[in-house]
C-alpha cells in the first residue's frame, strides 16, 4: 500500500531508489537481518535445528499480530513472543532429535493458533485488511524509520554475544558430552543460542515475514557451509550471500512496479527466490 | 550347494578407496564364525556386500536365505510396537497390504521368539527393553524367516560381559540345533574362543582359519599390530592385550602363512 | 442438507484423513515434512485463483509436486535445512501468485489459517473420497511404512523397497494436507496431524489400534473446535492449534 503511494510515479532511476525513505529503511533493516541470520544460521544448520528456528519464527508471528492489534511496535511483539517460544522449547526439551522436532511442532501449532486468533481480531475489529499479509509475508517498505535503528542495535548486540560464545558453542554443537566434561555450561549456552535465534528470526520476520524467516536463517549458511572451508570464511560468505539476496530482492521489488502495471511483486518473494537460487547453485557447484 | 556362503574374488570400492580386494572364503553349514579386524578394516562393508546392500565385484553365493542383525537400530520407547509385532514385521513387514492373523504366522513368530529366548518380554514395547533384550528381539527378527545364514554386525558392542556371553552361547546353540551358519563381526577378542572359525580382515584381504590357528599370540599380535597374549588355562583360552614390553622381538608370523 | 451440517461433515472428513496420516507422521519422525507439505499446497490454491483452474486440482497437484521435491532432498546430508528452504520457496511462490491475482490481502488469511465457513456442497465429494480412502490406504500400508522408517536396511534385506514406501508415504501425506488446506489453512493442517498422532503413539500398544485412536482424537478435536467456533465466532484454527498442543501436553504428563 505504502509502496504504491511513493511509487505512483515510476522511477527507473537508481538515484531515486536510494533517496526514497522507505527503501532506505528496508535496506538497513534487511541488511541487519542478513548479517545476523548469516552468522546464526551456521550454528543452526550445524546443530540440525532448522525446524526449531522455523518454529520460533512461526511462533513470533503471534507477537507480530499482537503488536498490530495493540498498536505497539511489531518488532517488540515479535521479540517477546519469540522469547516466550524459547521458554516453551526449553521446557519441552529432549535429548532425542525426533522428540525435539515433535515438541517444536507442537509449540508451532499452538503459536500459529494464537496468531490466527489475533489476526482475526485485527481483521474484524480494526478492519486492517493487510494485517495477515504484513505479519506473515513481511512489509519492510512500511516499517517506521525508528525500527531500522532498533534493528541495528539489536543486531550489534546479537553479534557481540555470538562472538563471545562462538567457540564453546561450536564445541557443544560438535560433541555435547565432550563439552560438558570440559566444563562448558552447555545448557546455558543452548538457551542463550535459542534466544539469539529468536532475535535473529525476529529481524528476519520484519524483513521477509514470519513464515519465510527461516529461509534467511538457513539458506545463506547452508550454501556457505558447502562452499567455504574454514569457519570464518563460511561466516563471511553466509553474510555476503544474505546481503546479496536481501538487497537484490529490495531492488527487484522496486523495479517490478514497471513489469505488471499497478502491482508490485512482493519483496519477500524476490529475497526467498534469490536465497533458493544461491542454495541450489552451491549444492550443484559442490557436487561436480 | 553345500556351503552356506561362498565368496570369491570379491572387491568393494568406497569413495575411491578399495576397502576389500579380491576376497575369497567359504562358510560350511552350521558353523559359528567370528569376523575380526581392526577398525576400518571393512567388517561392516563385507557384511553389507554379502547382503547386497552395497555394489561389489566378484561372486557371492548364498545357499538359502539370509537373516541380518544390523549394528545399530534406533528403537524408541514411544513406538507402539511390541517385541512380538516387531518380529512379525520380519515376516512380511516389507509388503503392502493387510497382515491377516493366521496360525502359521503366529507359530513362526513364536518359534523365532522361543529360539532367541525372547518370550519373556515379547509383549513389551520393543523400545523399552534393555540392550541385551533388544539384541535377542533383533535375533528373533532375523530368525523368523528360517534363514540358513545369519549375519550379525557387532551385536555385542554395547552389551556387558554377561549379556554378551549369553548372546554368544545362544548363537552357538542355534548353529547346532537349527543348522544355521552364523557370521558375527566383533571386536572383543575374548569371545573368539567360543567360535568354530575365525575370518579376519586386514589390508583389504581376508583369511579364514580355525580358532586354534588364529587365536595364538603371534597371529593376533601380528594382526592388530600390538602385543597380545593368548593364555591357555584350565582348558580355557584368555586373550590379554598389551603387556610385557618386548613387542615383536620374535620373528612375526606372516598372516599369509596361516592355512 | 443444512449449511452447518455440510461444514461439520467436511471438517470431520478432513480430521479422519489428517488423524490417520498424522499417526504415521509421528511413527516415521517426519514432523518437519508434514509441516512443509501443506505449504506446498498453498501456492496451488493461490495459482488456481490466478489462472482459473479448479481448486482441488491446484491443491493436489502442487502438494504432490512438493512431495516429489521432498523425496529428492530426503537423502541429502542436511535434510532439515533443505526441507525448510523448500517450505519457504513454496510460501514465497504463493505470495507472488496472490499479489499478482490482485486479492492478496483478502486471501492470505483464509489460505493460511483456514476458511471453514467458505466450504460448499461441491467440496464434499473430494473431501469424502480423501477422508475415507486415505485411512484405508494407510492401514494397508502401515507395516511397510513403519518398517521402512525404523529399519530401512532390514526391509531391503527382506526384499522390500524403502524408497518406494517413502514415496508412497509422502504422496498420501501430500493428498491429506492438500485437501485439508481449505478447512484448517496451510499453517494449521499440521496441528491436526501431530497432536493426535503423538498422543496415540504414546498410549496404544499396537500399531493398528494407534491408527484408529489417532483418528478418533482428531475427530474429537475438530468437533470441539467447530462447536467453540460456532459459539464464539473465533477462528477454527485457534481452537485446533491450541487444542492439539493441549492434548499433547496432557499425554506427555501422563507418560514419560
Amino acid at each position: 500500500m505504502t509502496m504504491t503511494r511513493y511509487m505512483s510515479v515510476p522511477f527507473p532511476d537508481v538515484l531515486a531508489f536510494f533517496q526514497s525513505g522507505p527503501v532506505q529503511v528496508a535496506l538497513v533493516l534487511s541488511g541487519a537481518a542478513a548479517i545476523i541470520c548469516g552468522t546464526l544460521g551456521l550454528f543452526t544448520v550445524l546443530r540440525g535445528q532448522a525446524f526449531a528456528g522455523h518454529a520460533l519464527a512461526d511462533v513470533s508471528s503471534s507477537g507480530g499480530a499482537g503488536g498490530l492489534l495493540l498498536g505497539v511496535s511489531p518488532l517488540l511483539g515479535f521479540l517477546l513472543s519469540g522469547a516466550a517460544g524459547v521458554g516453551v522449547l526449553e521446557l519441552l526439551q529432549s535429548r532425542r532429535v525426533a522428540a525435539r522436532d515433535e515438541a517444536a511442532g507442537i509449540m508451532l501449532s499452538a503459536g500459529l493458533g494464537v496468531t490466527a486468533l489475533l489476526l482475526h481480531f485485527c481483521l474484524t475489529g480494526h478492519g486492517a485488511n493487510g494485517a495477515a499479509q504484513a505479519v506473515m509475508f513481511g512489509e519492510m517498505f512500511s516499517a517506521p524509520p525508528g525500527t531500522a535503528l532498533w534493528a541495528c542495535g539489536l543486531a550489534g548486540l546479537c553479534l557481540l554475544t555470538l562472538v563471545v560464545i562462538a567457540r564453546p558453542l561450536l564445541l557443544a554443537s560438535l560433541d555435547r558430552e565432550m563439552a560438558l566434561v570440559s566444563g562448558v555450561p552447555v545448557r546455558l549456552l543452548e538457551v542463550v543460542f535459542l534466544l539469539l535465534m529468536a532475535l535473529g528470526v525476529t529481524l528476519a520476520a520484519m524483513t521477509v515475514g514470519a513464515i519465510l524467516a527461516t529461509s534467511l536463517l538457513i539458506a545463506p549458511a547452508a550454501a556457505a557451509l558447502r562452499l567455504a572451508r574454514g569457519a570464518l570464511m563460511a561466516a563471511l560468505l553466509a553474510v555476503a550471500l544474505g546481503l546479496a539476496a536481501c538487497w537484490g530482492g529490495v531492488g527487484l521489488a522496486y523495479a517490478s512496479y514497471g513489469w505488471t502495471p499497478g502491482r508490485t511483486w512482493p519483496a519477500s518473494f524476490f529475497i526467498v527466490a534469490l536465497l533458493l537460487l544461491f542454495y541450489t547453485l552451491a549444492a550443484l557447484g559442490r557436487r561436480t | 550347494m553345500n556351503a552356506a556362503l561362498e565368496v570369491s574374488g570379491l572387491s568393494v570400492t568406497q569413495g575411491g578407496r578399495e576397502v576389500l580386494r579380491q576376497i575369497g572364503f567359504e562358510l560350511p553349514r552350521g558353523v559359528f564364525c567370528g569376523l575380526i579386524g581392526a577398525n576400518g578394516a571393512g567388517k561392516t562393508t563385507l557384511l553389507r556386500a554379502i547382503l547386497g546392500l552395497l555394489p561389489s565385484q566378484g561372486a557371492i553365493r548364498v545357499g538359502g536365505r539370509i537373516g541380518y542383525v544390523p549394528q545399530k537400530l534406533q528403537l524408541e520407547p514411544d513406538m507402539p510396537v511390541r517385541a512380538r509385532d516387531f518380529v512379525a514385521l520380519g515376516l512380511d513387514g516389507h509388503r503392502f497390504g493387510l497382515a491377516l492373523p493366521s496360525r502359521s504366522r503366529t507359530q513362526d513368530v513364536d518359534a523365532a521368539l522361543h529360539a532367541a529366548e525372547a518370550e519373556g518380554f515379547a509383549n513389551q514395547r520393543v523400545g523399552q527393553l534393555s540392550g541385551g533384550q533388544q539384541q535377542r528381539v533383533l535375533i528373533a527378527y532375523a530368525l523368523v524367516r528360517s534363514p540358513d545364514l545369519l549375519l550379525l554386525d557387532e551385536p555385542l558392542a554395547n552389551l556387558d560381559i554377561k549379556a554378551a556371553s549369553e548372546i554368544v552361547a545362544l548363537l552357538k546353540r542355534l548353529c547346532a540345533t537349527r543348522k544355521v551358519s552364523v557370521l558375527l563381526s566383533a571386536h572383543d577378542i575374548n569371545l573368539l574362543p567360543a567360535m568354530d572359525r575365525i575370518l579376519y580382515l586386514a589390508d583389504g584381504k581376508a583369511l579364514c582359519g580355525t580358532v586354534q590357528d588364529v587365536v595364538r599370540t603371534e597371529v593376533l599380535s601380528r594382526l592388530y599390530g600390538y602385543h597380545i597374549d593368548v593364555i591357555r588355562v584350565h582348558g580355557r583360552i584368555l586373550v590379554v592385550a598389551g603387556g610385557n614390553g618386548r613387542e615383536h622381538d620374535h620373528d612375526p608370523v606372516h598372516v599369509s602363512a596361516i592355512p | 442438507m443444512s449449511y452447518l451440517v455440510e461444514i461439520w461433515l467436511a471438517a470431520s472428513l478432513v480430521a479422519l484423513a489428517a488423524g490417520a496420516v498424522g499417526y504415521v507422521v509421528v511413527l516415521r519422525r517426519a514432523a518437519f515434512a508434514a509441516h512443509a507439505l501443506p505449504m506446498a499446497a498453498f501456492p496451488g490454491a493461490a495459482a488456481s485463483s490466478l489462472f482459473g483452474f479448479s481448486l482441488p486440482a491446484g491443491l493436489a497437484g502442487f502438494a504432490l509436486g512438493g512431495a516429489a521435491l521432498l523425496t529428492l532432498v530426503q537423502r541429502s546430508a542436511r535434510r532439515d535445512s533443505a526441507t525448510g528452504l523448500l517450505l519457504a520457496g513454496f510460501l514465497a511462490l504463493g505470495a507472488l501468485c496472490l499479489s499478482l491475482s490482485g486479492h492478496y490481502a483478502g486471501s492470505v488469511y483464509g489460505l493460511l489459517f483456514g476458511q471453514v465457513f467458505a466450504l460448499g456442497p461441491e467440496d464434499l465429494p473430494v473431501l469424502g473420497l480423501s477422508g475415507l480412502c486415505l485411512p484405508i490406504l494407510l492401514w494397508l500400508g502401515l507395516r511397510p511404512l513403519v518398517l521402512s522408517a525404523m529399519a530401512p536396511d532390514l526391509m531391503r534385506v527382506q526384499g522390500g523397497q524403502p524408497r518406494l514406501a517413502e514415496l508412497a508415504f509422502l504422496a498420501l501425506l501430500a493428498l491429506a494436507a492438500g485437501f485439508a488446506v481449505p478447512v484448517t489453512g496451510a499453517l494449521l493442517v499440521f496441528s491436526l496431524m501431530l497432536g493426535p498422532g503423538a498422543t496415540a503413539s504414546r498410549f496404544c500398544k499396537r500399531l493398528e489400534t494407534g491408527l484408529l485412536f489417532a483418528m478418533v482424537i482428531a475427530l474429537g478435536l475438530v468437533w470441539v473446535a467447530l462447536g467453540l467456533t460456532y459459539m464464539t465466532n473465533w477462528p477454527v484454527g485457534f481452537f485446533t492449534g491450541t487444542g492439539s498442543a493441549l492434548i499433547y501436553l496432557l499425554a506427555r504428563l501422563k507418560t514419560v
